[in-house]
Formats: C-alpha cells, sequence, structure tokens
C-alpha cells in the first residue's frame, strides 16, 4: 500500500490521539472512581458517611481504649470534640500507640463503627501524618511543630 | 579539625562550581582555555566533595558526637555498617549524597568525554556546574551537615530503627545514582539548546549516560521496594505510595527517553521530543526529591520533615525547570527533524513506545499530585489509592507489554506488520502452549491473573524470538547460527536481555499479586496452621539481645509441600535508646516463592498473632529487574556506545547487514 506523506502524518497523529485520549478518559474515570476521603471523627458525626464507602480515619488513639481479642483489635480514635470507634483485624503497625496519632483506612458499618482494613504505619515517633496533624489543630487539641 | 577541613572543602566546591558556571556560559565558543578549566574543576570538585564526604564518614564512624548530625542520627552501640550508612539516613546527608553524585557524573564527563567536541564538553560541565553551586548552597546554607554541638553529649540519639539495615546500604546510594545519573542528560540537553548543534552523533554520546542512570534507577527502586517488602513487615512490594511513585516518574519517562534517543542516533529524527524528555525526566527527579524532602504529601514512607526546606527547593525547581523550558521554547522551533517514515515501521513502534510511557507517567503524575491540588482549591483531603493506579497504569501498560515483541522486529522508515507478524508466529505459538500448560496445573482459573501471565510469557518468548530470528535458526545450519549469534552486536542482546527482563517482573507481580494467599490468626504454641500446601508450627519464643536492641523470636517449624522442612523465626525488636519497636518478619524462600511470616504480639501465656503470607513466585519481580539492569550494562560494554569509539570497519559491515 502506498502511503502519501500527508496520509502517513494522519495516521501518526490519529493514532497518538487515540491513545492520548484513551489515556485521558482512563485518568478521568478512575479519579471520579476511586480516590479515598479523609475524615476526622467530627466530621463523620456532622456529616455522615455512607455505610461501605471506603475512606481515611485520622485522630487520636484514645488512652486506655486499646482491646485484643486474639487478632482482633478494638480501638477508639478521637479529635477532641468526637470519637468513633474502630475495628481491625491482624497486626496493628509497630508504632501503634495509645495517645498517638493514626491514619486507618477502611469503610462504616452499619452499627455505627468503623471497620479498618489497614491501619497506616509510621516511621518515626516525631512523625505525625498530616491531615491528623492539621485536624487535631483546627480542634485545638494538639500544639506541633509545622504542618 | 576533619570535620571543619571537610566543611570548607564543601564551600570551595561550591564556589569552584559557580567559577565553572560563569566561566564556561561566557566563553564556550570555541575557547580551548575555557574548556580545560571546566574539565579539571569538574575533578577537582569531585575531589573536594569526595573529601567532604569522607569527613562525615570519619565523624560518624569514628563516634564524633561533637558533630550535630551524628548525635541526632546514630550511636556508639550501633554495628559500624549502621554507623557508615547513617550517613545518608537523614536530610543532611542525603542531600551531600545528593552533590556527591551529581560532582561525580560531572568529574566522569570530564574524565571519559575526551571525544566529545570542546564546545559541548563546556556547555554540559557549565551546566553540571551551575547545578552543583545550586545543591552544594542548599547544602551549605539550608541543611549543613557539619554544625557542631557544644557542649558535646557522651552518645547519640541512634539511627532510626526501621533504617538501620543492610537495606540502607544499597537503596539510596542505587537510587540517587540514577535520579542524579540523569542531571547529565538534562546538561547534555542545555548544552545541545545553547549551542544548536542537535544531530544524530549528540544522540550517541547522551546514550551511554541515560542507559547507565536508568540501569541504576532501575535497581535503585527495585531494591527499595524489597527492602520495604521485608523491612516494613506489610508482606507489599509496592504501595503506589506518593515517595515511591516520584522514584517512578523518572524511571518511566527516562525508559521512554532510553528508547527515543535511539531514533534519535540511527533516524536523525524526535530531536525535539528527545530533548523534551530529556529535561522532562531530570524535572520529575527533581520534584521528587522535593516531594521526598519536603512532606507535603502523606506518604507511609515521610520522615520528619521539614516544609521551609521543601520551599526552598520547590523554588530551585522552579529556577531550573523554568529556565530550561524558556530555552526549550525559543530554540526547539529551530529543529529541523530529518528521516521520514512509515507509521509501520521501527520509528513507529519507538515512537508508540514513548507515546504509552508518556500517557503512563502523566497518569501516575496526575494522581500523585492531584490530592495536593484539590485541597489547595477545595479544602478537600482525599487520598488517590491503589486502586486507580493499577487501573490507569495497568490498562496503559497492556497494550504496550503486548507490542514489545514487535518492535525489534520491525525495520526501520518502513516495516510490514503482516511478514513481521509471520516471523512472531513461532514465538506466538509458544507462548500459546506455555499458557494452556500452565492454565492446566492451575485447573483453568476465570479471572484476569491468566491474561497477565500470558503477556509476561509472551514479551519472555518475544525477546528469545528476536534473537532466533537474528540467528537465523532453521535458516541455516545450526553450526552458522551459532556463529551469528555469538558475533550479534551487545546492544542486539542487551535489548533481548532487558526486554526478557520485563517479562519476567510481569510474571511476578502477576503471580505475587493474584496467587498469594494470607491468614492472620493467633497460634498457640505446637498449633499447626496449613496454607497453600505449607504446614506451618508454631514453637514458641525465646528472649534475645542484640548489639542495640533486645528482641522476641519466634521460631516456625515449616513444612513445604515437597517434604523438607526448615524453621523460621521471627522478630519483635525493641531497640532501647529511643524506645522503638520494630518486626523483623521471618522469610523463607522457597524456589522464586516465599513463605512471610509476621510475628505478632503476644495473646496468651504461650500464644501470639502470626500473619502468614504465601508469596508465589513473588522473587521474580526483582530477578526481572536485574535482569533489565544488566541488560543497560551489557549494551554499555559495546563498542559503539563507548563515547567517541570508532567502531572497527569490519563489523561495521557486518552491522549494516544486521540492520540494527
Amino acid at each position: 500500500m502506498a502511503w502519501t506523506r500527508k496520509q502517513k502524518r494522519l495516521g501518526v497523529i490519529a493514532g497518538l490521539g487515540l491513545v492520548l485520549a484513551l489515556a485521558a478518559g482512563l485518568i478521568l474515570t478512575a479519579l471520579r472512581d476511586q480516590i479515598v476521603f479523609f475524615y476526622s471523627p467530627t466530621e463523620i458525626a456532622e456529616n455522615g458517611v455512607a455505610n461501605g464507602t471506603p475512606i481515611r480515619l485520622g485522630g487520636l488513639v484514645m488512652d486506655g481504649s486499646w482491646e485484643q481479642n486474639g487478632e482482633t483489635n478494638v480501638f477508639v480514635v478521637h479529635d477532641g470534640e468526637s470519637q468513633m470507634t474502630a475495628l481491625f483485624n491482624g497486626i496493628l503497625p509497630d508504632l501503634f500507640r495509645e495517645g498517638q496519632g493514626v491514619v486507618a483506612e477502611g469503610s462504616m458499618q452499619p452499627d455505627g463503627t468503623f471497620l479498618a482494613t489497614n491501619v497506616l504505619a509510621k516511621h518515626d515517633e516525631t512523625y505525625m501524618p498530616r491531615e491528623v496533624a492539621d485536624t487535631l489543630r483546627n480542634e485545638g487539641v494538639w500544639q506541633g511543630e509545622g504542618s | 579539625m576533619i570535620i571543619e577541613l571537610g566543611h570548607f572543602a564543601l564551600i570551595l566546591a561550591c564556589i569552584l562550581a559557580a567559577a565553572q558556571a560563569i566561566i564556561g556560559f561566557t566563553l564556550w565558543r570555541g575557547n580551548a582555555l575555557a574548556d580545560r578549566f571546566v574539565s579539571q574543576a569538574a575533578i577537582l570538585q569531585f575531589a573536594l566533595v569526595g573529601f567532604a564526604f569522607a569527613a562525615l564518614c570519619q565523624a560518624f564512624m569514628a563516634d564524633d558526637f561533637s558533630v550535630q548530625l551524628a548525635v541526632s542520627h546514630s550511636h556508639s552501640l550501633q554495628p559500624m555498617l549502621y554507623k557508615f550508612t547513617s550517613v545518608w539516613g537523614n536530610h543532611e546527608g542525603s542531600m551531600l549524597l545528593f552533590v556527591l553524585i551529581l560532582v561525580l557524573f560531572g568529574a566522569a564527563v570530564a574524565a571519559f568525554g575526551r571525544n566529545l567536541p570542546s564546545d559541548l564538553r563546556t556547555l554540559v560541565l557549565s551546566n553540571q556546574g551551575m547545578m552543583v553551586a545550586a545543591f552544594s548552597a542548599f547544602v551549605l546554607f539550608t541543611s549543613n551537615p557539619f554544625w557542631r554541638l557544644d557542649p558535646a553529649p557522651f552518645d547519640g540519639t541512634e539511627l532510626n530503627p526501621v533504617l538501620q539495615d543492610i537495606g540502607l546500604a544499597i537503596h539510596p546510594p542505587l537510587l540517587y545514582l540514577g535520579y542524579v545519573g540523569f542531571s547529565i542528560c538534562f546538561s547534555f540537553a542545555m548544552a545541545a539548546l545553547i549551542s544548536g548543534k542537535i544531530d544524530a552523533a549528540w544522540a550517541r554520546w547522551v546514550r551511554p549516560w541515560t542507559l547507565a542512570s536508568w540501569a541504576f534507577l532501575t535497581l535503585g527502586i527495585a531494591m527499595g521496594s524489597y527492602w520495604a517488602y521485608y523491612e516494613l513487615g506489610w508482606g507489599g512490594w509496592w504501595f503506589w505510595d506518593p515517595v515511591e511513585n516520584a522514584s517512578f516518574l523518572p524511571w518511566l519517562s527516562g525508559t521512554a527517553l532510553l528508547h527515543s534517543a535511539i531514533v534519535m542516533e540511527k533516524r536523525n529524527a524526535l530531536k525535539v521530543w528527545t530533548i523534551f524528555l530529556a529535561i522532562i525526566t531530570f524535572s520529575l527527579s527533581l520534584l521528587g526529591t522535593f516531594l521526598v524532602r519536603s512532606g507535603i504529601l502523606t506518604s507511609v514512607h515521610s520522615f520528619a520533615s521539614d516544609p521551609t526546606r521543601g520551599m526552598v527547593i520547590l523554588a530551585m525547581l522552579a529556577a531550573l525547570i523554568g529556565g530550561a523550558f524558556t530555552l526549550f521554547a525559543l530554540r526547539a522551533s529551530a529543529l529541523r527533524s530529518g528521516g521520514l517514515f512509515a507509521p509501520i515501521s521501527r520509528e513507529g513502534a519507538l515512537i508508540l513506545n514513548n507515546l504509552f510511557l508518556s500517557a503512563a507517567t502523566a497518569g501516575v503524575l496526575v494522581g500523585t499530585l492531584y490530592p495536593l491540588v484539590l485541597e489547595s482549591l477545595t479544602g478537600a483531603r482525599i487520598t488517590v489509592g491503589a486502586p486507580f493506579f493499577d487501573i490507569t497504569f495497568g490498562a496503559l501498560m497492556v497494550p504496550l507489554l503486548l507490542l514489545i515483541p514487535f518492535g525489534p522486529f520491525l525495520a526501520w522508515k518502513r516495516g510490514d506488520l503482516g511478514a513481521v507478524t509471520q516471523r512472531l508466529m513461532a514465538a506466538i505459538i509458544v507462548t500459546v502452549i506455555i499458557s494452556l500448560v500452565v492454565y492446566g496445573f492451575m485447573g483453568f482459573p476465570i479471572s484476569l491473573a491468566p491474561i497477565g501471565l500470558a503477556i509476561g510469557f509472551w514479551v519472555m518468548v518475544g525477546a528469545i524470538a528476536d534473537l532466533v530470528d537474528r540467528a537465523a535458526f532453521g535458516r541455516t545450519g545450526f553450526r552458522q547460527s551459532m556463529a551469528r549469534l555469538r558475533g550479534l552486536p551487545r546492544t542486539a542482546w542487551s535489548t533481548a536481555l532487558a526486554h526478557f527482563g520485563m517479562g519476567v517482573t510481569v510474571l511476578g507481580v502477576v503471580c505475587a499479586t493474584a496467587f498469594q494467599t494470607e491468614i492472620v490468626t493467633s497460634m498457640r504454641q505446637g498449633e499447626t496452621v496449613d496454607i497453600a500446601g505449607y504446614s506451618i508450627t508454631y514453637e514458641g519464643e525465646i528472649h534475645t539481645d542484640g548489639p542495640n536492641f533486645s528482641a522476641d523470636r519466634g521460631s516456625y517449624a515449616v513444612i513445604s509441600p515437597w517434604g523438607g522442612e526448615r524453621t523460621i523465626t521471627s522478630e519483635r525488636r525493641v531497640y532501647p535508646v529511643s524506645g522503638t519497636p520494630t518486626t523483623e518478619a521471618g522469610i523463607g524462600t522457597y524456589g522464586f516463592s516465599q513463605m512471610y511470616i509476621q510475628f505478632g504480639e503476644r495473646v496468651g501465656p504461650d500464644a501470639r498473632v502470626a500473619r502468614l503470607w504465601h508469596k508465589p513466585y513473588v522473587l521474580l519481580i526483582w530477578l526481572g529487574t536485574i535482569i533489565m539492569a544488566s541488560g543497560a550494562f551489557l549494551s554499555l560494554t559495546d563498542r559503539r556506545m563507548r563515547v567517541g569509539a570508532p567502531a572497527k570497519p569490519r563489523r561495521k559491515a557486518k552491522l549494516a547487514g544486521a540492520n540494527k
């Protein structure tokens, strides 16, 4: 098949356009469906979150709230104003402590508790997840170093 | 005293680099003296920064706790290796390592670039000098590792225990060699834009540096991934975490650059695009540095970070990238591309490769930065999780992987897809047979995984088919084919090797993702759990002390499906100096598969929670990346890759015949 220069160029441009459109479409659809919102216990109490929607919950682990029963963990996340009971099945990160910041991924259950599928670890003692730090500063619970 | 000398050496290097940039940029045109000055300045800078770095290492290894950095990141009880790695296990030291590698590459161009045209060499080194000046000033003014502490404490506060691992000795240096190595490609691009001389020879000169940086970056990312896998104890090897993405972005665009530079070298086409990619790749490296150092994104990898420093890096990033793109906009229109080609051709295939890789880069970049943008616009706090990346990245990689085997078969200028498919028919048949046999063993599961496996096999078989075809097996005698195989240029071998490695990694990713099994349970002493055909018995725990930690070590007797029995131990450690607990996963390797055991909390007098994973063929992920990197290193040894080295005339004739 003999291609003229113009046809070749058109062919290349059409190909490029197709791939780019595919990529843009993918990114936009995925962005609409696959993002996870971050909530503090107060925000959940005020606005509510649909059961089963994946969210991130952040705050401080309440002192004396962590109970272990085999591999099941129950703890309370609070931000000074409201609190939320969270359940997690598995081994908590090494740096999980009462009185420290935590971010948990999971969703709300019909009974009003939070079922965590993943609890995020921190790498060191001085690190506070940024969202948690912001929330706590807004609520006036914690004044830490810069955001 | 040595610390002060090191500090002084770094100041000297900074001033020298500034002088190098100023003199080089003003006197680059046909000035032999300026050329000699910038070359010698580059080598001298390496000596100076090398000395500064050695001085810092000496302070850490000799437990000099009058140095502030050593106090906050080292301890006299740490094993010697970790005292040494503590040097870059912190912000200040790692930025000094960054500068060290920046000057290393500058000195390498000065030392090995004797065959480069004088003007080009001067400009490349001046540009490198400019960056050395900027980054060493950044170290000196915002992150100085040489500050003393008075009075000096008796001991330090220890390196973050999570980092006390051999991984810290391997991962950051390799990653930086890759990340920062792309600075040379950036310098070459800037030199080309300033001088206006951009031709096939330029592409040939840049390619060895691109290849070396790419190989180091590949290994650096892979080793980081393996380190996170065994050290963090979550059993995952890739989290699509912002910091991981930061290192992955330059890898994607660097891979595109590697391929587009081939088109430019062989066909004198895609010039503007190649220059653009060289700029973008290093920009993404800098963006990564900014994201990691500023702590602006929430990342599981975040360490205590300092936003003001992040802002300085952002300003440097803006100046450097802004300058580069301004120059690019002014000069790029003057570039004429030569070499027309049909859409179905080697060039066309390489463009398609670039297109998919760029789209993937854009996808990952959008996903990484979107939370930042959305929060500053609407205040909503979101995370873009792994599913976003799995969908966008995965969907873009599937066609790219399917197309890989076709690329090396297509002829330059005008290829024939039908003929190529015919030549690949054997490979297609072999792939189908392998896939069917494997599906048979798995009992024909209905999921996406079999497609992933077939793609992995296809890429691997395609790479072998390329070599078989080049050696003309089946078309001439066996002995003759073997001779041809030996006579193939090393770049042909390295292409096949790198693509084969890609296929191996794909297989590993698919298997480890789709077929892993996981159990979380509490186990009493003597209790046995079965997982994926392995039977695992908890044998109890002992308390033990390491040099700077104490640990509870659990022992598990593991009987594999083939009958072999061995003991896997997993620990929970506490480092008393900082009071930090860590978990050391217990890992047993069976062929390419691994049994991964995490020792959990105590839940009774003789019972512990345990998390057990069976990770089938997980080692293929990293094995594949090592094969890819060795392909790149092999191609560096090709005579044609050596800067300016003329090919032997006898081989030249052969190469022309090989159409490569």
